[in-house]
């Protein structure tokens, strides 16, 4: 059966002066319309270099994704990717950062005035509209992260990268944001995959973790599926028996099964 | 109303007057005395103690052309340069009043009588030596940028063509303005042959002198700019699918742009520097030949002039940079940077 996203045989060599340097090694993951997925791993396991090669900025070695029955090796607006640090054009107000991507996503498909709602629209999805004439500088890492995140959302992706979206930011912000990203994916169920190192993170925002062993020659441990109900809540889950178990699951594979050498 | 003037004044850089206007609106007026002594009371301190040291130790230096000029003679020598400009404005005048005059008298006899029209042939004032300086290093300076950006934002992207420029980049650089100078005269003696010329030789080679030394710092800083841009931003790019062309005008030089200020703020600093020595050499009417013309000229009040001429110097290129900074902070994204 064909799905949605299909990450088949995935294998990624990189030129080394000793010889290549395999990073992951024989990724195979199918991903449905409307899944979150997040991939878990240690830092170096080379979660970033899957999504990187979903997104296109890197080219697999062998094997390949699939998205909707086409084959993707260049980056493009379909694969939307929020990065860790934000990357918002620093001359650029917030609006105009969304515009950017929007006017040239949607150039010939909007007019100027829907353009301007589109942007509007979405910046209002991040809770932004109040700052959204504010250059990067003047505004906090978690609203720079909002912003990120209305401009990977303003080009309509079919499939929505995040790099550790949240990884920079303080324990109380990334909390906030976390529950914001869950409102927006119950109202526009994109389809998500997530690199995150943080556990809770994971089970509390995915359908489906996606464990990683350690590099090189990094591949995928095990896939664990969380079927906790939505809408999630924070304060409730923590005494859920259920998300403690899977919570538990995930750090044992982290921790126990495949713990990262100390160097 | 304060505010506004406080951020011109700031993007301008007369930091100093900030206190002042705060003074004036009654903002904690004790706060503002003690920010104006550290302003202007340390550096008026400084420039004082200067002047001394330069009054006792020039008294002890005597010269072939007598005594080396304290600041006293050199005020005075200044205040002769600026009758003498305004004299020479007046004779300009009066020779315009009595070239009309002859001529309407032609024509009142004669209607038809040809009249002619001459310029005048006075002797350039030191004030148009100074605004022949200024324009000579301008236009030198802007050739050398519309050299440099474009080819510094070029091999900033392209790790071939750095590699390819770098070694003629770090040769040419070091080139004295004095080496550059012969051939530069030879070569624009051959090529630039027409009958009326719009710019005079000596112009045109003190410029493109200017031009040769001035390039490289612009160069190579837009060149560092562009190729240390933040690789997710390019990537930003990639995911958009922006063409070549849109992602040099949308990211690459906007993303730069601080880096190639700093470059330009060198380059002016070093096309001014190079302007007097081309000028001295190239007989270009500007300060460099001011000062050339007074060492060869060797009268008593030469070394003051020659002085004034110096301090002409530093103040105009200190208040050039002034302007590059004002125009770097102008155009800086983050505003909050310090930028000296």
């Amino acid at each position: 059966m064909q799905k949605y996203l299909n990450i088949d045989h995935v294998s990624i060599e990189f030129p080394t002066p000793n010889g290549p340097f395999k990073a992951i090694d024989n990724i195979n993951l199918t991903i449905d319309k409307g899944e979150f997925v997040s991939i878990i791993g240690h830092s170096g396991c080379g979660k970033s270099t899957v999504m990187n090669i979903v997104g296109g900025l890197y080219q697999a070695t062998t094997g390949g994704v699939v998205l909707e029955g086409k084959e993707v090796n260049e980056p493009g607006p379909d694969r939307a990717i929020v990065f860790q640090n934000h990357s918002l054009f620093p001359w650029l107000t917030a609006y105009e950062n969304v515009e950017l991507a929007v006017k040239s996503v949607f150039k010939g498909k909007k007019s100027a005035k829907e353009m301007k709602q589109w942007i509007d629209h979405n910046i209002e999805l991040v809770h932004m509209t109040h700052a959204k004439d504010k250059l990067p500088s003047e505004i906090s890492g978690g609203m720079k992260q909002r912003i990120g995140i209305a401009r990977a959302l303003a080009m309509e992706p079919k499939v929505l990268l995040m790099d550790e979206p949240f990884g920079a930011l303080d324990a109380l912000t990334r909390a906030h944001l976390q529950d914001s990203l869950m409102e927006i994916q119950a109202d526009l169920k994109n389809t998500v995959i997530m690199i995150t190192h943080d556990v809770d993170e994971a089970v509390l925002l995915s359908d489906k973790i996606v464990m990683m062993t350690n590099g090189p020659s990094a591949t995928i441990g095990e896939v664990l599926t969380i079927d906790l109900d939505r809408p999630r809540k924070r304060l409730e889950l923590s005494d859920d028996v259920h998300y403690n178990h899977l919570r538990s699951e995930v750090i044992h594979f982290l921790h126990e099964r495949h713990a990262r050498k100390v160097a | 109303m304060k505010d506004k003037i406080i951020t011109i004044l700031e993007m301008t850089g007369f930091t100093w007057f900030i206190p002042l206007v705060k003074l004036i609106t009654g903002e904690s007026p004790k706060q503002q005395i003690q920010d104006l002594a550290k302003m202007v009371g340390i550096p008026l301190i400084a420039i004082l103690l200067f002047l001394g040291l330069w009054h006792i130790g020039a008294a002890k230096v005597v010269t072939s052309l007598g005594q080396v000029p304290g600041p006293s003679q050199v005020l005075e020598q200044a205040k002769i340069l600026v009758d003498e400009h305004y004299q020479e404005r007046e004779k300009e005048v009066k020779f315009h009043e009595r070239q009309e005059k002859r001529n309407q008298a032609k024509l009142a006899k004669d209607p038809d009588a040809k009249v002619k029209v001459r310029p005048y042939t006075g002797k350039e004032t030191y004030f148009d030596q100074i605004l022949t300086s200024l324009w000579t290093v301008f236009v030198g300076f802007i050739i050398a940028s519309l050299i440099a950006i474009p080819i510094g934002v070029i091999s900033g992207l392209s790790n071939t063509l750095y590699s390819a420029l770098n070694p003629l980049i770090q040769i040419f650089k070091p080139i004295s303005p004095l080496a550059w100078l012969p051939i530069v005269t030879m070569v624009v003696s051959a090529v630039y042959v027409s009958s009326d010329p719009m710019f005079s030789k000596s112009f045109v080679t003190s410029a493109i002198t200017v031009t040769l030394c001035s390039l490289w710092p612009t160069l190579i800083n837009t060149a560092v700019g562009v190729s240390s841009i933040d690789k997710d931003l390019i990537n930003v790019g990639r995911v958009l699918r922006l063409s070549y062309a849109t992602t040099v005008f949308k990211i690459v030089i906007p993303s730069s742009i601080p880096m190639i200020f700093t470059g330009l703020r060198i380059s002016l600093g070093i096309g001014w520097m190079v302007l007097i020595a081309a000028e001295m050499l190239a007989q270009n009417p500007g300060l460099g030949k001011f000062v050339w013309d007074e060492f060869q000229n060797g009268s008593s009040a030469s070394l003051g002039r020659i002085m004034v001429a110096v301090l002409t110097i530093g103040i105009l290129g200190f208040m050039l940079d002034r302007i590059m900074l004002s125009i770097q902070k102008f155009f800086s994204y983050d505003k909050t940077a310090v930028i000296r």
